[in-house]
């Protein structure tokens, strides 16, 4: 079985992620398209490891979903807690620390 | 040329660190105690002083006990400075001249004391002039009582403090404060040829004091024997206010008047002659800079008489007067062997009628409501009658008429003067008719003529505790002449300042007095048709030759002090900060603010953006991939 459709997928995900965090005001898209763009890399990592015929990609895969698990989390609260003061999850209205 | 060599000091001389303590201590306990010592503060002043004036009596009785050879003491205090080759001992040297010194500054200084008790009754601040007076007799003493020069430098350095702190003691007065400053900063200048001094002498000889600088004396080379002369009397000028830094003298009036007479008339401003005389095995080595004392001293005592002359404040004139006469000193002082002698009795005769002078012209303020104007003055001599025939007896003895001690004195100088050469006969000649000029001047300014008084002022003599130290110092300044008797003095200062061998002079002694004495009377008779014949104006007159107009203006003394060094340095200043405030602070200032800008505008990149900050993490990762796939592909 080639692994190339499997990489093409990969990059897919990723490209639609990356563009996703880039142009979307709503912060919990936002979100979403990172996890889209870590389980990309996710997929990357496992298809080399089956490649390459170790473990060391797929070890990286479960450290990359439990940091996933932790951001979500924190991230989450945070995303809650600006919503609830600012009523808007827009993360450009979220732009008082600057200059 | 005598070499120092003094024995160790016991019996009476012993007591010598007690001379210099009593004053240093009853300072000590005035300025410490405060206001607990206000009520018998002035008596404790006097009682130091005279303290120290019995000790000094005593030992010098002691001292005429024993032969012409057995005349030198030291009495070591303590090491005060050991370092390397460098040692500095604290020890006091007593010889004839210190012991004439001694016996002026502590009698007349007693005598002082015991005048300003009166003289100052109405201050509020009485204690700390006697505290301030005690500190000036104590750091004299020290000053004429070192064996070394720094230890000299010691007391040098302690009179200029006292009479800066007594110069100011108004402070309350602008134009006290400015004198008392402008007096320190030309001492400074002096002090500095005072420092320099003791440097080279100590690079040349290896040491300061004086027995070692006189034994050693004639090893150094003839430059450096000059130099050493010349700082030594760019000090002297300093402190004795002689040309070219006499300038503060006249501003030093404004302090109180029995300041003046103690400190700018009698004792401080003669450390410049105690100094040259001192330190003779240097000037006796080196001829120009003896030349230059004598240059010194015939500019200075034509210089302070024609100020004299055209001053009308009565303190000015005295203090014109002062100058003048230690001019003759340093003249004397500058003719060698032949000289060192008159000028040290000049310098008691003058200590003499001059503190009777400034304490009589202080008797005047005192009952005119301490105005210093003579032209305000005039027939005081029925109102104060104490006070004028004191003064008479001062101004016969300043003038140099026969008998008086003013006449010994500096006929002894215009003699030694004219022996040596023409032009420092003729200064020291001249210089006594002008004195006679202004001096009668001030008399009949003061003391006779038509009475000019302001209104309201009642002139009254000044009361006993004021009158009995002129009275003495009266009596002083009439018999001062003895110390000539024989030739006594010549003969007791011997050990320390050699003595001339005889010869007969070219003119006959009896000739040139009678000279001198003509030339006196022409000085007084000319007084008498510009000032005692006409009415005095009680302003005044504006339309002067240019010749008055110089002296009023101490022959442009300052303006020359100020063409010479205060503008150009001014100028250099100001130049200074502006290269300061545009160079200096205009680079730093300058990059400062370029990085300021710079970082203004970097800050505007931090816009608060979540999605530009991906935006860069974006382009960064993918500037790194780029970086990586480059280098690893080629």
């Amino acid at each position: 079985m080639s692994e190339t459709p499997f990489i093409v997928l990969s990059a897919i995900l990723f490209t639609i992620g990356c563009v996703g965090v880039l142009t979307r005001r709503n912060a919990i898209v936002v979100f979403m398209c990172v996890e889209l763009m870590l389980n990309a890399s996710n997929l990357a990592l496992i298809t080399f490891a089956r490649v390459h015929g170790n473990l060391d990609g797929q070890v990286a895969a479960f450290f990359v979903m439990v940091v996933a698990a932790a951001e979500v989390v924190v991230g989450l609260a945070i995303i809650m807690t600006i919503f609830r003061t600012r009523r808007s999850a827009s993360v450009d209205d979220a732009s008082l620390l600057k200059y | 040329m005598p070499v120092v060599d003094p024995a160790a000091a016991d019996g009476v001389f012993s007591l010598l660190w007690l001379v210099i303590a009593l004053p240093a201590l009853g300072a000590a306990v005035l300025l410490l105690g405060g206001r607990r010592t206000d009520a018998w503060g002035h008596l404790l002043g006097v009682a130091t002083v005279a303290g120290s004036f019995v000790l000094s009596l005593v030992a010098f009785v002691g001292l005429l006990g024993r032969g012409a050879d057995d005349r030198a003491f030291t009495q070591h205090l303590y090491t005060w400075i050991e370092a390397g080759g460098f040692r500095v001992e604290a020890s006091l040297l007593y010889d004839p001249l210190s012991a004439l010194f001694l016996l002026l500054i502590t009698g007349v200084g007693a005598l002082i004391h015991l005048y300003s008790v009166g003289y100052m009754a109405h201050d509020p601040r009485r204690r700390r002039f006697f505290a301030y007076l005690n500190l000036f007799v104590a750091a004299m003493l020290v000053l004429v009582l070192a064996d070394d020069y720094v230890v000299l430098f010691l007391g040098w350095e302690g009179v200029g403090l006292a009479s800066y702190l007594l110069i100011g003691f108004w402070q309350h007065k602008p134009s006290a404060a400015v004198a008392a400053k402008k007096a320190f900063v030309v001492n400074r200048v002096g002090d500095l040829g005072m420092a320099l001094g003791i440097m080279l002498m100590f690079a040349t000889f290896g040491s300061t004091a004086f027995a070692e600088v006189s034994r050693v004396a004639t090893e150094a080379t003839d430059g450096v024997l000059t130099a050493l002369g010349l700082l030594l009397l760019l000090a002297a000028c300093g402190k004795s206010a002689q040309v070219p830094l006499q300038s503060w003298l006249l501003d030093a009036m404004e302090g109180p008047t029995p300041v003046s007479a103690l400190i700018h008339a009698a004792t401080m401003v003669t450390a410049g002659v105690y100094l040259v005389v001192r330190s003779n095995f240097i000037y006796e080595n080196a001829p120009v800079a003896q030349t230059a004392v004598v240059v010194v001293g015939a500019v200075t005592l034509l210089w302070g008489a024609v100020i004299g002359c055209a001053k009308d404040d009565i303190k000015k004139a005295l203090a014109g007067s002062t100058m003048s006469q230690i001019g003759y000193m340093m003249l004397a002082a500058g003719l060698g062997v032949a000289g060192y002698a008159f000028a040290i009795f000049h310098l008691l005769t003058h200590g003499f009628f001059k503190a009777n002078m400034f304490l009589g012209a202080g008797s005047v303020m005192h009952g005119m409501d301490d105005d210093v104007d003579m032209r305000h003055y005039g027939a005081l001599q029925k109102a104060m009658p104490v006070t004028f025939l004191t003064f008479a007896m001062g101004y016969l003895a300043i003038i140099g008429f026969p008998g008086f001690s003013g006449f010994w004195s500096k006929d002894k100088i215009i003699e030694a003067g004219f022996e040596d050469n023409l032009v420092a006969g003729l200064a020291a000649l001249l210089g006594a008719g002008i004195t006679a000029f202004y001096m009668t001047r001030l008399m009949l300014m003061t003391f006779f003529g038509e009475k000019r008084w302001e209104k309201g002022v009642h002139p009254h003599e000044s009361p006993k505790v004021m009158t009995v130290p002129l009275i003495v110092l009266a009596a002083l300044s009439v018999l001062g002449g003895v110390m000539l008797l024989g030739d006594w003095i010549v003969g007791f200062l011997a050990p320390v300042v050699g003595e001339a061998e005889h010869h007969t002079p070219a003119v006959p002694p009896i000739v040139m007095t009678l000279v001198v004495v003509a030339v006196v009377a022409v000085g007084v008779a000319t007084a008498w048709l510009l000032v005692g014949r006409r009415e005095v104006p009680r302003t005044a007159p504006q339309r002067v030759s240019v010749f008055t107009r110089a002296a009023r203006a101490d022959l442009y003394g300052d303006a020359i002090n100020e063409a010479l060094f205060m503008r150009p340095g001014d100028r250099f200043v100001g130049d200074l900060v502006t290269f300061d405030n545009a160079g200096v602070d205009g680079a730093v200032n300058g990059t400062a603010a370029a990085f300021g800008g710079m970082s203004g505008r970097m800050r505007r990149w931090q816009n608060g953006f979540v999605r530009s900050y991906a935006l860069s993490v974006l382009v960064g990762a993918l500037v790194v991939l780029v970086a990586m796939l480059a280098v690893n592909l080629a």
